[in-house]
């Protein structure tokens, strides 16, 4: 299958202006985004997974700003568009966000079918009533019962996990090329969660969107990912498809994450911990970011920037462990056979469907 | 295993007020014990009733059915002054946002000093800060820290500030709702393993409510899954993995995200429907179905039940 880069992103940088400081979100990003596929974006708070996609559709907060860098789509580069109205023809449009929090994204004091509407009607000129239809078609393509009698209820009448469903449909309007997924699950129940990754998986197969799935939640992204994204202090860290990064991980920083899931501990022993906190970026950064908390670190980790080094076709790492000259590491015997131990976790499975 | 039941709760009901003539009932029939030392979890979904179970414990929400021992003794309803600060110092909560349930305009050193002051449990200023101080020290906080801001901290030290504050009181058992799903992964772990060290060096026993069995497995004893205000199972933590019976457990199993692209990408989630059950003429019971795992179910799906713990 011929794979077509949709989006890609080549060095980004980002300042954010905090009264009279500068603060560098992202520091150096590429990233390309492959037609079809979904790639997830893993990290800590305050890594810039959130920042880095917002500037694909122009939603950085006025302080901030792209400050080098260029993100071809459909042939142009997004980054010269200048005029907010040039802007609202991809934003929504083409490239539409479902946010973390359904609350706050939908508005209270309007029923949730004039929200679907008002969107089909500003990008796709259709009149009232042809937006209605494809609305009330939408809400059940999303899993809304009853749709036609609960588009003209409000907000407060739908359960978290039902608003979300809406803020997808909304997204959805207008056949968005891209969705990106800024945590829609991370404010939900499990049971519900399990439920919306089925729903955007299911939806991506009918309308054939690229998803980019924002996450800080490993066990999430096993889930919904063809590509991972491994962010550390404004920077990818590690890239490759979903079982590199779970089956053959090579940089000590998802190791870290990895080991750190609750899904993994044993009883009467303790989780393994990250020690210390993520570097402020306010300051320049020297050498590896992550050195002070990798107890893998060596000398050049506190002097020189790490390169990607490439581990494969699709795989890629930035850390010194994978020069030649450094020491052979492996990953830590306790996320080693990621799937074995996973399945004598999951030894409940056969039990499940059992009447 | 130790036996001594530090906390009981026998037919507990809570209900709410809807409107000036409706109640809601939002948690039914609730019985379960804790035993000292151990951590008892509670699962459930929003709305599940289990942070108002908590509640009820810490004499926030009141019972309006059943009664609640602590060592013995009557906590729920009406009680005299003594009686209830004795209850609030013994039994203390932490909370699940550490943003908000810190006065964001008190400095540190009072937020966890509040418990002491309210109850005079010290003899003079030197001694309370002495207190704050190790308080803070057992959570890994410095004493620097004390006359900062709440919103000069991360979330995983707020909620470090929001455990040191309950451990000032030097309880015997902490209600610990939903403690590190508001926090990032790493710090999540920090902070279990802060609770368990606790745990061990303060001889603390711990109700932990949660809706995420991932984590209930990792930190507890024993685990009640509670849903639309009613255990449906109950037994130990081990047990509930090995043999899960009733069917909103099972959902709530499969709807565990695992770490592994092979098992995620095969897995099918259960979805639990309440109106499988058919309680028109056979009722349902809470019935030991095994030693110490129980479950709620009428007379054929107790058979059921039965017959899938021996297969």
């Amino acid at each position: 299958m011929e794979k077509n880069v949709i989006l890609s992103a080549r060095d980004i940088v980002v300042n954010f202006k905090v009264r009279s400081r500068v603060l560098t979100a992202i520091r150096n990003v590429s990233l390309d985004l492959i037609e079809g596929e979904t790639l997830a974006i893993v990290g800590e708070s305050g890594s810039g997974k959130t920042v880095l996609t917002k500037t694909f559709t122009a939603m950085l907060e006025e302080n901030g700003n792209v400050s080098q860098g260029k993100i071809f789509f459909e042939g142009r580069d997004l980054l010269t568009i200048k005029s907010n109205r040039e802007w609202e023809s991809i934003r929504g449009a083409k490239i539409a966000t479902v946010f973390q929090d359904p609350m706050t994204s939908l508005n209270p004091i309007r029923t949730i079918g004039s929200q679907i509407t008002e969107v089909i009607i500003k990008h796709q000129k259709k009149t009232k009533a042809e937006a209605k239809l494809m609305a009330i078609d939408l809400m059940d393509k999303v899993g809304i019962p009853h749709a036609s009698t609960r588009f003209d209820e409000y907000p407060f009448q739908y359960s978290g996990g039902m608003r979300q469903r809406i803020v997808i449909a909304i997204a959805l309007a207008c056949h968005p090329k891209i969705l990106i997924c800024d945590e829609p699950t991370t404010a939900l129940d499990v049971t519900i969660q399990a439920q919306i990754i089925q729903l955007i998986r299911q939806l991506q197969k009918e309308f054939g969107f690229t998803t980019v799935y924002i996450t800080h939640d490993l066990g999430v992204v096993a889930a919904v990912a063809d590509k991972v994204a491994v962010m550390y202090a404004g920077q990818i860290v590690e890239y490759g498809t979903v079982e590199d990064i779970y089956f053959n991980s090579k940089h000590p920083y998802t190791w870290a994450l990895l080991s750190s899931l609750p899904q993994l501990g044993v009883k009467g022993e303790l989780l393994f911990s990250i020690p210390g906190t993520p570097p402020s970026l306010y300051n320049k950064i020297k050498g590896d970011a992550f050195a002070p908390r990798n107890p893998y670190a060596m000398k050049i980790d506190f002097e020189e920037e790490p390169p990607f080094f490439q581990v494969s076709e699709t795989h890629f790492a930035k850390t010194w462990l994978l020069d030649p000259r450094a020491p052979k590491t492996e990953m830590p015997e306790f996320i080693q056979n990621l799937h074995e131990k996973i399945e004598k976790k999951v030894s409940f499975e056969g039990k499940l469907n059992a009447k | 295993m130790p036996n001594k039941v530090l906390l009981s709760l026998r037919n507990v009901q809570v209900t709410f007020d809807v409107g000036r003539k409706k109640k809601f009932v939002a948690v039914e029939d609730v019985n379960f014990d804790i035993y000292e030392g151990e951590t008892f979890a509670l699962v459930g979904e929003s709305g599940s009733g289990k942070t108002t179970i908590g509640r009820a414990i810490v004499r926030i929400n009141e019972t309006s059915k059943g009664e609640i021992y602590y060592d013995g003794k009557l906590i729920n309803g009406r009680l005299n002054k003594a009686a209830d600060s004795e209850v609030v110092r013994n039994i203390q909560m932490i909370f699940q946002d550490p943003a908000a349930s810190l006065n964001e305009r008190a400095t540190v050193d009072y937020i966890v000093s509040e418990g002491l002051i309210n109850f005079k449990l010290y003899k003079n200023q030197e001694d309370r800060r002495d207190k704050v101080r190790k308080a803070l020290a057992n959570v890994g906080l410095l004493e620097e820290h004390m006359t900062r801001y709440p919103h000069e901290f991360s979330g995983g030290q707020r909620q470090r500030i929001g455990i040191a504050r309950a451990l000032i009181m030097e309880p015997k058992l902490i209600v610990a709702d939903e403690p590190i799903s508001a926090l990032d992964v790493s710090i999540r772990a920090q902070v279990l393993n802060l609770l368990k060290e606790l745990q061990n060096s303060n001889k603390l026993t711990y109700l932990f409510i949660a809706h995420d069995l991932s984590v209930v497995r990792f930190i507890s004893d024993r685990i009640a899954v509670i849903h639309l205000g009613r255990i449906v199972e109950l037994c130990e933590t081990e047990e509930l993995f090995k043999n899960p019976l009733h069917p909103y457990t099972k959902s709530l199993l499969s709807a565990i995200p695992m770490p592994d692209p092979i098992y995620e990408k095969t897995k099918v989630p259960l979805f639990y429907d309440g109106s499988q059950h058919d309680y028109s003429v056979d009722k349902p019971s809470f019935v030991e179905i095994s030693k110490e795992h129980y479950v709620w179910g009428n007379a054929k799906e107790i058979e059921q039940y039965k017959k899938q713990i021996t297969e």
